[in-house]
């Protein structure tokens, strides 16, 4: 019902209808590869059927696995695969730290800067890591190889500091050791990484 | 009094997260003894053990889930609280890493007492090996009946799904993490109506922390009774304490709550290093009171800790040596804090930035002695008119230095530089945020 005798609720234009920033997109519009596409029906069984919405954080992780980053095409498709507005998958992607709307490097180096690894030189290895790459917190080299962040505590505080790169883990890094980082990872990909200690098996 | 732990005595053992290893050490017989029982009296008897929540508050849990509304006629939901983001807390990491069986139990157990057939496991995002590690123990569970239809031919169903957060320390606030589970920003809603009432898609639903689950299996195999006496009355059970910052040996150590901070501190995890002196604790994450060396004597348990001033919230204990700047030291929490406000209210939202700004300016040197009546203004401006308790959380670090340091404060403010410039610090000072 309207308040309001010359509005038109409900049928007309609503902002949060709104369609997303055109020029955010990019190429061609984006779908699931089949194998996503196959994961993502999985996911969403996990949720009762009226709540599929539930499913939007795993359901951007696919994308930003797919295509290194979240596009506006992106939020609309996953927007239409979960029955709610596209503003809603960018009120989403917006609040959490995890997702990229911008291209990212390869590797992207995730030091910790809270208090423990502070109190272990965090601040120092940053320092490192961005004389070493020649680019400042934020930004990704020439190469597009690596995107260097300042995050907050990983919950890993006893190994301080610890640097988290893409999904996995390096830790007790000393300032000396951060450039050394970046030789072994454009010589040996993930593999130059330390990994959990708490894994005490050797794969 | 020996004590053997109950929570990590086989982390360091190679395979100790797999089944096969859970089940030599009487994995899934307090699932076993649980379904013997009626749901009533599971919850009767977490209630007389007398265990409290691990997550912050100390909140006790069967009266948790005996506020879990039994008549509604919606389903019921455990959301298990892995979201682990309190700065110097990793206890929760290291149990679904190494003990995964444990937390997969205690779920199935919460759910058969308070009548729910769904466990979400709320993860935060940066565990993702910690999330494969989990992920596949559930499969384990399922392929021998631990979870699933009927388990353990008990007509009791079962579901353990994990749900990947994304970054956001407020979704460890127990309703933020509802909303995001329920695929919104991890804001919270007001209280009441509670989580047991309202919860998960409006259905009752007990928020439980990881380690406060993982503690449900051992009270059905030892009995209510001999739980609640390891440790000091009100205050039972094991307890995991993370130990960070300026000690030799950083940690996890486990302990009945009877153990001291300084037995934590000094024996546990080596003391600080060589040639350096104590000269503050942060007993429970980030959020809490500073206690000080004199207080080595407090014992480690909620109430314990709370006598002396702080509190034990989530056991995170950041140790700090002679060479800590407390300004600086209250700036670096501070952009956490910033950082992190969730911007659902003003004080909280506005405030953060504002405060972190302030000491930003004192700690480079060009502060005022006019800066710390307005820190304290601002902060009491934030105190206690937010809608979550990060608000109270996020002045802390800054009234309690204050408090205990104001002579650094005004130390940077009469002589223009920090007073305590120590070599594990950035040379340029943290050049990257303006
Ligand atoms: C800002 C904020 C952050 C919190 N973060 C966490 C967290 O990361 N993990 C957790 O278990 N509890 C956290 N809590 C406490 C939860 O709100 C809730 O009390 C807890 O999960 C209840 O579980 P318990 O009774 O087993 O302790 C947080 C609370 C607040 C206010
Ligand atoms: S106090 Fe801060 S974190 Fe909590 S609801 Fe308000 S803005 Fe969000
Ligand atoms: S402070 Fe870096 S992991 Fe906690």
């Amino acid at each position: 019902m309207s308040f309001h005798p010359k509005m038109t609720y409900g049928a007309a234009f609503h902002k949060s209808a709104r369609d997303l920033d055109p020029d955010r997109d990019q190429g061609p519009p984006f779908e699931y590869t089949a194998e996503n596409r196959a994961r993502f029906d999985r996911i969403v069984q996990r949720y009762p059927d009226a709540q599929r919405r539930s499913a939007v954080l795993p359901a951007l992780y696919l994308v930003q696995y797919q295509q290194g980053h979240i596009t506006a095409s992106a939020m609309r498709y996953v927007a239409g695969l979960l029955g709610i507005t596209p503003a809603d998958v960018e009120d989403v992607v917006s609040f959490y730290s995890m997702f990229y709307t911008k291209p990212v490097g390869r590797f992207v180096l995730q030091v910790c800067r809270t208090l423990s690894c502070a109190l272990n030189g965090a601040e120092r290895v940053t320092e490192e890591l961005s004389a070493k790459l020649g680019i400042k917190p934020g930004e990704t080299d020439p190469s597009g190889t690596f995107t260097l962040i300042e995050v907050e505590c990983l919950g890993a505080c006893d190994r301080a500091p610890v640097v988290m790169v893409n999904d996995a883990w390096h830790e007790c890094l000393t300032p000396g050791d951060a450039a050394k980082l970046v030789d072994d990872l454009k010589a040996r990909g993930e593999a130059a990484l330390s990994g959990c200690h708490h894994v005490v098996e050797k794969k | 009094m020996s004590f053997e732990p109950l929570l990590t005595k086989h982390v360091r053992e190679p395979n100790s997260f797999t089944l096969d290893f859970y089940l030599q050490h009487e994995g899934y017989d307090g699932l076993r003894k649980a379904l013997a029982m009626k749901p009533e009296e599971v919850i009767d008897l977490v209630k007389a053990s007398g265990l409290r929540g691990r997550g912050g508050a100390g909140f006790p849990t069967g009266m948790k889930w005996q506020f879990v509304d039994k008549k509604s006629p919606n389903p019921k939901y455990i959301a298990c609280n892995a979201d682990e983001s309190e700065p110097g807390t990793f206890k929760d990491h290291l149990l679904m890493e190494r003990n995964p069986h444990l937390l997969i139990e205690g779920c199935a157990i919460g759910c058969y007492a308070i009548g729910a057939k769904i466990a979400y496991i709320y993860i935060r995002g940066e565990f993702f090996h910690v999330q494969q590690v989990l992920e596949r123990a559930i499969d384990e569970a399922y392929a021998r009946g631990f979870l699933g239809k009927n388990v353990l031919g008990s007509g009791f169903d079962c579901d353990v799904y994990v749900h990947r957060g994304a970054g956001a320390y407020e979704a460890g606030e127990e309703t933020a993490l509802l909303e995001s589970l329920e695929g919104k920003r991890a804001q919270p809603r007001n209280k009441p109506p509670f989580p047991a009432v309202v919860g998960l898609y409006g259905c009752p639903t007990a928020v439980n922390n990881v380690e406060t689950l993982a503690n449900v299996p051992i009270i059905l195999m030892k009995g209510a009774e001999w739980y609640s006496k390891l440790g000091p009355e009100k205050n039972g059970g094991p307890k995991l304490f993370c130990i960070s910052g300026h000690v030799k040996r950083p940690g996890v150590y486990e302990a009945p709550m009877t153990v001291t901070l300084g037995e934590l501190i000094n024996e546990r995890a080596g003391g600080v290093r060589d040639g350096r002196t104590l000269k503050a604790v942060i007993p429970g994450g980030s959020s809490v009171p500073i206690l000080l060396p004199t207080q080595l004597d407090t014992q480690a348990s909620f109430d314990g800790v709370q006598k002396a001033g702080s509190l034990l919230g989530s056991a995170g204990i950041i140790v700090l040596d002679d060479t800590t700047c407390m300004v600086w030291l209250a700036e670096n929490l501070l952009h956490f804090y910033r950082h992190e406000s969730c911007g659902k209210c003003t004080p909280c939202r506005e405030g953060t930035d504002w405060l972190y700004k302030i000491l930003r300016k004192i700690e480079r040197g060009a502060g005022q002695m006019s800066d710390l009546d307005l820190l304290t203004s601002v902060a009491n401006n934030i105190a206690g008119k937010t809608l979550c308790a990060f608000g109270d959380a996020a002045v802390t670090p800054v009234l309690t230095t204050l408090k205990h340091f104001r002579h650094e404060y005004e130390a940077h403010i009469k002589e223009g530089h920090c007073t305590l410039p120590a070599d594990w610090r950035a040379r340029q000072g943290v050049a990257t945020h303006p």
